[in-house]
C-alpha cells in the first residue's frame, strides 16, 4: 500500500499517523513532502506516528534521516513513534536507533519535547 | 541422484517499477523453496536493495540499459545475482553506513543491508563492465545439517 498520513495537533506538536510503506518512489516522495509542508507552515515540534508502517528500505530510511537533518536544521525536533519490530530491528542495525528519539507511547512522545 | 541446479534468469528494465517486480518474483521463489517467512522477507529486502543499487547507481537510471538478475536453487541454498550495466564498483571504495561520521547521510545503506540479510554478500566487476552483486541464503535443511532420513 502506498504511504499515508493524516495530521493531527495537539497544541504546537503536529503528530502524523501514518499507514503503508516507506519505500523508493512514491513512500519516499511523501514522507519528504509532509516534513516539509509542516516545516512551511511553522511546524517545529513533529511526531512521525509509524504503527502501521511494516516495511521500509534504504531509500526509506534516507529520507527518516534527511526528515530528520531538515527539523533540526530549523530548531525543531522530530521524534518516532510505535515502531513495528521490522521498522525497530532495522533502525536498530543500522545505528540509527541512536541518532532517532523513539518514544513508544504518544503521552511520553508529547511530553518528551523541551 | 545429485539434485540439479535449477535456473531462472530475468532481464529487467531500468524502471521503479522493476524494484518491486524482483522482490517479489525472489520472495515466490524462496517461498516455494521452503524458506520461512522471515527469511522470505530478508531475501525480498536484499533483492529490492540489489535493483535499487543497479538502477540509481550502476544504471544511472538510464533506461536504455538493463538489469540482469539470475536466481539458481540447488539442494542448499539459493543464489541471486544483479548485474547491471555500469562502470562496475569496489566494495571496499564504499564508505561505512555505520561510521559515525556517515550516520546522517541519507544514502549508502543499501550494500550493507544486503550484507546483512543474507549468509553470504559480494561484488565483482563483469568482465563486460557492470556490476555483479551476488547474494546466497542457506537453505534451513542445509543449515540444520537434516539432509537425510535415519533408518529406524
Amino acid at each position: 500500500m502506498a504511504l499515508q498520513g493524516t495530521c493531527r495537533e495537539i497544541e504546537d506538536i503536529a503528530i502524523i499517523d501514518f499507514s503503508g510503506k516507506i519505500t523508493l518512489g512514491e513512500g519516499s516522495s511523501t514522507l519528504r513532502r509532509t516534513i516539509r509542508d509542516l516545516i512551511d507552515k511553522g511546524h517545529r515540534k513533529i511526531v512521525l506516528n509509524l504503527y502501521d508502517v511494516d516495511y521500509i528500505d534504504s531509500s526509506g530510511i534516507g529520507e527518516l534521516v534527511s526528515g530528520y537533518t531538515t527539523v533540526r536544521n530549523v530548531e525543531g525536533e522530530l521524534k518516532l513513534l510505535h515502531l513495528t519490530k521490522r521498522v525497530h530491528d532495522l533502525l536498530q542495525i543500522t545505528r540509527l536507533f541512536t541518532v532517532f528519539d523513539v518514544q513508544s507511547d504518544e503521552e511520553s512522545a508529547l511530553k518528551s519535547f523541551r | 541422484m545429485a539434485a540439479k541446479t535449477q535456473r531462472i534468469e530475468i532481464t529487467l528494465e531500468t524502471l521503479l517499477e522493476s524494484v518491486d517486480l524482483a522482490e517479489v518474483i525472489v520472495m515466490r521463489i524462496a517461498e516455494a523453496a521452503g524458506f520461512n517467512e522471515e527469511e522470505i522477507h530478508k531475501m525480498g529486502m536484499a533483492v529490492r536493495e540489489g535493483v535499487i543499487n543497479a538502477y540509481n547507481y550502476g544504471n544511472q537510471q538510464i533506461r536504455e540499459k538493463k538489469i540482469f538478475m539470475t536466481v539458481e536453487l540447488d539442494a542448499e541454498k539459493m543464489i541471486v545475482r544483479v548485474l547491471d550495466q555500469g562502470k562496475g564498483f569496489e566494495l571496499t571504495e564504499v564508505p561505512d553506513p555505520l561510521a559515525e561520521e556517515n550516520l546522517l547521510r541519507t544514502s549508502g545503506r543499501g550494500l550493507f543491508l544486503m550484507r546483512a540479510f543474507m549468509d553470504e554478500f559480494n561484488v565483482h566487476t563483469a568482465p563486460g563492465g557492470g556490476a555483479e552483486l551476488v547474494m546466497v541464503k542457506k537453505l534451513p535443511d542445509a543449515v540444520s545439517g537434516n539432509g537425510s532420513s535415519q533408518p529406524e
